[in-house]
Order: structure tokens, then sequence, then C-alpha cells
């Protein structure tokens, strides 16, 4: 079997370096490497978006990606959105709104959500729905998960304003 | 919409924040994957390539011989379960078969049938080391399809069946042959001959449904330690600790009480997290290593191997006179059981005809083994189903009738009377009420404009079971109260729980501090399924309330030297005569200097519930040229008894629909003839997605169940079960198809639209 490798990364802001092996993906490095199990496996072939994470920015399926790819890489993790002890304006949401019943999914929808509102701080119910179209929720029927992303939205309009 | 006289509640009816919510937006929250030990292993399995084979040899030693592997399971290190029937909480269970679905015996009978298991220090050697494993086949002849599988000349599964006549009237079946017709159920009231010459109009259509899965979000998980002495325990995601300790102890020959399990968060599960298929394996494999293994299955594992429920084939006839009165029914339902008995046909015979007066019935229901996994209860198992046959036919009678749909439901409305086909007479059910909700709708006052644009009904039912719960509540000095329950919480249940104890004690929901346990810690407590949480397991909470009231009142007789008969409690206070007075703050902060600690206990042992119906109204858009469905609108209104907390009451009702809506249009098991599964994935098995659906409207109905203190009616299941009757008769509405097999998948709408 190959050699592990060591990867210098970026995660919620602090340098980590850490051994993984050449197969290994970045959702697996994340978990079982650097305990940081917030990110959820559904499929593992990127079809239901539960590990989402942000890759210099971009939201990724962290199953798709190897984890000697995050080489240098900056990335945020659910357990980087929370500043402290305080929710962000998503987290907050979901959790006002109900938008979540098991929870499996909500970690990836929160931070397909971040992604979403860098891009485009107001976006549409139509904009919403076609941007967080690649993750899966099995509960909750999306009703209320729309619905939050419109208040998180709102709520960091209010605070920006 | 409060239909009777609502009591005034302080808790019950408000929205707080679930008390486990903050976990898990924060990720923090700990699911059956997330679990770590010290020295864990990790495990892997190899399953069958094919739908049906025997096993003639299993050679694990290439396997055993690879570096970092620490053991390898197959069935021959499980113990002999011979022929034993075992009542395991969701129905009895034939340890013989449970035994070979966790390892296969002898016989593979579904690709992706776990054959044999391997622990060792990483994931990656565990799977290598399945790779290694040589088993030899001798690869047999599968059958998919229920009808097939009837047949006399049809490959038989199991050498052990024989069909079993149940129901009212049951059948005289030839009990001598080998079969995989397992079960032979029928069910009869009054005189279907002569309901049927009564009638001015017969329709007589066939259905078909295909296989569907539950589609949790989350695999299956579980981590088992089998310790030096003698004890095992099990971490997994499960709907049900206790029925995890029961399987788990059966299948590894140890009592109970040596099995302790470790309830993770559950991320989803619909029925298909109950049966176990991971713990007894992990616990084998630990045994052998004497370190705790850890099994994950992966998503193609979770399609090939775990639930699905049933696909159908059914012929459902209804009568009815010209002015619209139903006289008659009769169904003859097939259902798939996959590779051993157990499919929930029973439920779905019941379900048939469970929404309206009946006079005269029938119903032949069949559980049927093919070559797929075994069966498993998915949300109301059984309805969605027959709820797809029966309310097709219905809108067809009304159409020919020219009776409005809602008129014809009110006019033939299940009621308090009312007997179903199976025996039952209705006790206070709220079905009338959720149809006139959705006649007085917006939505259903909303004309549609549109070209092909069309609308539909259709209501469902479910039972709703009542079953065994325990919890205990111990009072805190600073006020607050620690409930601790046994119902692991799959979608807000522990909120639902609290505030109901908040309402019995006059606290706040968040002076409630729920706890989900394990089975070493609170009593006995049923899976949670069957809608059954709120409604029984708050029954134990408020038991336990009640209890923590008369040991308050009795402590402020000791303090007030006064007999216990004049202590009363009254809103969050402890009175006594005079200006004796307690805030429960005020008393639980002395509760330790005088006499010790206080806690509540509570149980509850429930016969079932009244019952749930749901009227939806579904607005469609069919795309006349590729068939393709687009919901436009949609309403469900629901009979949710009285809703605690209407946040997760409306979140049960949308969930519940817009998996009804995946039945109906996308989802379905497709087989190669070989019988292997070709869509295996999430991006072939296609659930809606947030993009496939519209908002979805809820109406509350409330007509509370007399058999709860507070009226709950358990609201998870029943939404399920209309949406595919509603969208096929909208597609009618809307195009002049009438859709009978599901789902209306975009070739088979264009089809029926060409034939035209």
């Amino acid at each position: 079997m190959a050699k592990k490798r060591v990867v210098t990364t970026t995660i919620n802001g602090d340098t980590h370096d850490f051994l993984c092996k050449p197969q290994q993906t970045l959702l697996e490095a994340l978990r079982d490497v650097l305990g940081l199990t917030g990110t959820k496996e559904g499929c593992s072939n990127g079809n239901c978006g539960a590990c989402t994470v942000q890759m210099d920015g971009r939201p990724v399926d962290s199953c798709l990606v190897l984890a000697v790819e995050v080489e240098g890489a900056e990335l945020k993790t659910i357990e980087g959105v929370a500043c402290g002890n305080h929710l962000d304006e998503v987290q907050g949401a979901f959790l006002e709104g109900a938008a979540l019943q098991c929870g499996i999914c909500t970690p990836g929808f929160i931070m397909q959500t971040e992604s979403l509102l860098e891009e485009n701080p107001t976006p549409s119910e139509e904009e919403i729905r076609f941007y967080l179209s690649g993750n899966l929720c099995r509960c909750t029927g999306y009703d209320k998960i729309v619905k939050a992303v419109q208040d998180a939205a709102e709520q960091r309009q209010t605070a920006n304003a | 919409m409060a239909t009777a006289e609502k009591p005034q509640y302080k808790v019950i009816g408000t929205r707080p924040v679930r008390h486990d919510g903050v976990d898990k937006v924060t990720g923090r929250a700990q699911y059956g994957a997330d679990t770590q030990l010290t020295g864990m292993l990790f495990g892997a399995t190899l399953r069958s390539p094919h739908a049906h084979a025997n096993i003639k040899s299993i050679d694990t030693s290439r396997a055993e011989a690879l570096a970092g592997v620490r053991a390898v399971l197959t069935n021959a290190d499980l113990p002999e379960q011979g022929d034993r029937i075992v009542e395991l909480g969701e129905g009895a269970v034939n340890m013989r078969h449970l035994n070979a679905n966790v390892l296969a015996k002898e016989k593979v009978l579904y690709k992706g049938h776990a054959i044999a298991a391997v622990a060792a220090d990483t994931i990656h050697i565990a799977e290598e080391a399945c790779q290694l494993i040589e088993v030899d086949f001798e690869v047999l002849e599968p059958v998919l399809d229920v009808v097939k599988a009837m047949a006399d000349d049809a490959p038989v599964l199991n050498d052990d069946i024989r069909t079993e006549s149940l129901g009212s009237h049951p059948a005289s079946d030839d009990a001598s042959k080998n079969t995989n017709v397992a079960k032979h159920f029928v069910f009869e009231k009054g005189d279907i001959v002569k309901g049927f010459e009564e009638a001015d109009i017969v329709v007589e259509r066939e259905f078909d449904t295909a296989t569907v899965h539950q589609g949790y979000i989350e695999p299956h998980a579980s981590t088992a330690h089998w310790n030096a002495d003698g004890k095992i325990t099990v971490w997994t995601c499960t709907q049900g600790t206790f029925s995890v300790r029961h399987q788990t102890a059966e299948l590894c020959g140890v009592p109970i009480s040596d099995v302790k399990v470790i309830p993770t968060e559950i991320g989803g599960g619909f029925g298909g997290k109950i049966s176990v298929y991971l713990p007894p394996v992990a616990a084998g494999l630990s045994k052998k290593t004497g370190q705790p293994v850890k099994l994950v299955m992966d998503r193609a594992a979770v399609f090939e191997a775990t639930g699905p429920t049933p696909g159908s084939h059914m012929k459902v006839k209804i009568g009815a006179t010209k002015d619209g009165k139903i006289t008659s029914g009769e169904a003859w339902i097939a259902f798939e059981a996959g590779a051993y008995t157990g499919s929930p046909i029973a439920p779905g015979c019941m379900c048939v005809f469970s929404c309206y007066d009946v006079p005269n019935a029938k119903v032949d229901g069949f559980d049927v083994c093919v070559n797929k996994p075994r069966t498993n209860a998915y949300r109301a198992p059984g309805s969605t189903q027959v709820c797809f046959a029966t309310e097709t036919i219905v809108d067809e009678i009304c159409k020919e009738l020219d009776i409005e749909p809602a008129e014809f439901r009110l006019n033939n409305a299940a009621q308090e009377g009312v007997r179903r086909v199976d025996g039952p007479v209705y006790g206070k059910v709220g079905m009338i009420e959720t149809v006139q909700a959705i006649r007085d709708s917006d939505h259903y006052q909303t004309p549609l404009t549109g070209k092909f644009q069309g609308r539909g009904i259709a209501t469902g039912f479910w039972f709703n079971c009542g079953l065994k719960s325990a919890a205990t509540a111990t009072v805190n000095p600073d006020g607050t109260v620690s409930l601790v329950e046994g119902s692991t919480d799959i979608g807000g249940s522990r909120a639902g729980l609290a505030m109901q104890l908040a309402e019995c004690l006059g606290i706040t929901a968040e002076e409630v501090k729920p706890a989900v346990v394990d089975t070493d810690s609170v009593g006995y407590t049923d899976v949670t399924g069957g809608s059954r949480v709120t409604f029984a397991t708050g029954i134990a909470a408020i038991n336990a309330g009640k209890d923590i009231q008369q040991q308050m009142c009795d402590r402020a007789a000791m303090i007030w030297d006064c007999d216990e008969t004049d202590v009363r409690y009254e809103d969050g206070c402890i009175i006594g005569s005079g200006d004796n007075r307690f805030t429960f703050k005020e008393l639980a902060a002395k509760i330790n200097a005088t006499g010790g600690p206080i806690a509540g206990r509570g149980t509850a042992s429930e016969e079932a519930q009244a019952g749930a119906f749901g009227t939806h109204c579904a607005d469609v858009e069919v795309d006349a040229d590729t068939g393709k469905v687009q919901i436009l609108r949609y309403t469900v209104a629901q009979d949710v008894g009285t809703a605690i907390h209407p946040s997760y009451v409306e979140g049960q009702l949308q969930g519940g629909a817009v998996q009804g809506i995946g039945w109906a249009l996308n989802e379905e098991y497709w087989y190669g003839e070989e019988g292997s599964m070709r869509n295996a994935s999430f991006l072939d098995y296609r659930i809606p997605t947030i993009y496939d659906v519209p908002m979805i409207e809820t109406i509350l109905v409330e007509v509370p169940d007399p058999g709860h203190p507070y009226g709950v009616r358990g609201v998870g299941e029943v939404p399920i079960c209309p949406p595919p009757a509603a969208i096929a008769n909208a597609i009618y509405d809307a195009v002049g198809v009438r859709m009978r097999d599901l789902p209306m998948a975009p070739h088979k709408v264009c089809a029926e639209i060409l034939k035209k």
C-alpha cells in the first residue's frame, strides 16, 4: 500500500498538518484523521451534498475531493461556522425555523447556504432552490429550509444595512 | 384550525427551539458513523453479486492472511437459531430468517445479501480483504415480479415457507406445498355480491407500484464491543434501542440483559432502521478480536440490502349508486415481501377501504417472497400503495357520476361508528374535517387557468399505534426537570415530549431537559415508529409529571405540617391552606434539604390510537410532449389531534407529502433480468430535490384524540399516503389519462398520452 503523505492546509482559520493515504478522500480525512465529524457522509459519490465544505471559498462535496488535493487550500467546515458560541444567521435561521428534523443533512445545507449568500445576498426562491438542488433532505420536504434561507438572507441584509 | 373548544394551553401549541437543535446546526451531534472508540477496528461486508444462488463453499483463508485483518465472520460463526418465531415489537419474526438475512446461510436471496464480514485496522484493509474471500456459488434463476413469484412454476426462494391462511375469514390455502406465497389474508364484511348488485356503477382496475426505498440520508452504522465479561455494548443509529437489544441478543445467543444499546442520533429511518443488519455482525467480529468494531454501510448497500418497501400488484373494484353512495368494495392485493416473509400486507388490506363507509367488502392479500431485499416498514407501511388504487377509482367514479370529489368523500367518509373491513369500529376521527378543510381552502377555491394543468385530491389513512414507553423525570434544585426517555428522536420528539411534561408541571419547555438514553438507563420503550412517540411516550412523560406533582404536594404537606389532602398542584404552584404556597421553583430549591430527591416515574402501554386522516390537494402541469409532471401547488390538510409543536407537525406533513411525491413521480428500483439493481445510488434512484417541489401548504385540523390527555394524534405517517393518488387524479384532470402504474415517470405518462 502506498505510503501516507503529509498535507498542510488551513481549516476554519487554523493551519493543520495531517497524514493521509493517497486514496483517502477529504471527507475521510476530516472525519477519521482530524476528528471533524460534523461533516456527514450520505452517499460518498457526490449525489447528496451532506459532506459539503468550502474549499477556497467554493462549496465542494468533500467525498469527491482527495485529501492530498487540499494541500495549501483554505477549508471551512460546519465546525467553523459559528463564532465561538455565537451561531451565525444561517444556523440561527435553521434552528428557529425548524428547518431540520433528523439533522443529518443540515451541516451540508448550512455550508451550501453560506456559499449561496456570499455569492448572492438576496436570492429569490427560485435561486435558492436551484443553488441547493445538490443537497438532499428526506425529512422536511424542503419548505422550511427555503424559508430559513430567506430568513437568514434577510437577517444578514439587516445586519449589514 | 381547531374544530372543538380547545383547552387553554401554555406550552402546547407554542414553537420553542428544540433542545437538541444547537448540536445539529453546529455539527456536534453524534450520529451512527461518528462513534470513535479506543482500539476500534473497522469492518467491511462482502455482499452477494447474485440475486439467487446456493452457496457451495466460502474460503476466507486468503482474507484472514492479509496484514491488518483481525477477524472474518460468516454465518457459521453465529449461533444456530432453528425455527423460532420471536415477537420483536414490530411483528413476529422467524429467527432463522433474521439470522440468514444478517449473514447468508446456504443461499443468497438478493443481490447485496451479506455473506461475510471482515474486521481490520483500517476500512481500506477490510475492503481489500473482502475481495479475497472466495465464494463458490451455484447460480439459480431469480424471480423479481410479485405476480410471477406466485405462479406454480416460479423459482422458490425458501424451503420452509408454506402459505399461512389468515385474516377475519381465512381461506383454505394448500399448506402442503413449498411456495413463495407466505401469507394469504382474507377480510370480509357484509355481502359483496348483494353490494355490487345494488350499485349503479362498478369500476374495477388493476394497479402496479414499484419497489421504493425509505431513502434516509444517513447510511446504517453500528459499533459493537463484546467485552471480556460477556457483555455486549452497541452504539447505533436506530429507531428502537430495545428492539436492537432484543434482536442482537437473540442473534448472538446471549440474554437480553447482557446487551446494552446506546443510541446515537439517527439520520432518518422512516421504518427502515428497525430491523438489525450490522449490530450482531459487529458484535461477532468484536467477540473474535476483543476490540470494538465499527460497521458502516455505503449507499449502494443501503439500497441493495436494506429497506425497501414492497412493490405491489393490485386489483380493486368499487361499486356505488348513481347518487354517489358506495355499496361494495373488493380488493386483491399482492405485496413483495422480498427475500423473507414480512411485507405490510395486513395493514395494506386493512387500509384499502379505510377512508370510507363501505357496507360490503372483501379483501384478499398476499405476502410474496421475491429476490429483493427483505422489505421493511416505510411510513404508513402498506397504506400508500392501496390508497393509490382506491383513491384513483373513487376519482373515476366521481367523474363518471359528475359528483364533486370532495362531496363524494364527505358522503361516504369514515367517521365515528363506521366499521372497517377488518373489524374495528372507528372512534373519534377527523376525516370529514380534513375534506372540508381542503374544500374550503384558498387553494381549492382558486381556479386553474393554464393549458395541461390539472387538480386532484385524495384522502389517506393510518392507524397510529400506541404500544409501550417509559420515562423518568427528576426535579433539579434550580427548578428545572430532567426528562429521561427511551424514544430515539428522529425529528424533534425530545421537544414534543418535553413540552407535554412542561404543560403538565406548569413550567416552560426550556425548563425541561430531555435526554434519550441507553437500554440500561430507562424502562422498556417500543420503537420510534407507528406515529406513536408523541402520543405514547408523551403519556409516559405526562404520567411522570403527575407523579412529580403528587410528590411535590406530599413534600409541601410535610413542610407545612398539614394533611396531604389539603395540598393541591395548580398551574405550576403547590398550594396549601391559607397563605401556604410554593412556586415549583421555590419548592424545587428545598427538596434536597427536606427529604431528598423527587423523581417521577411514568409508563404507558396503549392499545391503539383513534387513527388519523389527511386529505391532499395537488395541482400539476403536464408537459404533453415529454410526459414530465410538475407540481405547481400542493396543500395538505390533516387531522393532527392537538399540535404540540406546530412547526414540527407541519414539518411531518411537508416531509411526508414530498416523500409521497417522490414515490408518485420518480422513485423505483430498476432491476436487470438477472436480478441486480441498476440504480443503487442517489443519482439514479432519484428522491425529490429542493428544485422539484413547491412550498407545501399545510392546514392543521385539530380533532383531539380522546385517548390522550392533551388530545395528541400521531402525525408522521398519514401524509405519505395521498400524494400518488392526488397527483394521478390531477394528471387526469390535466391531460385526460389515467395512470395506474407507479412511478408516473415521464415515459409512462407520455405513452398514455400517445395512446389517446
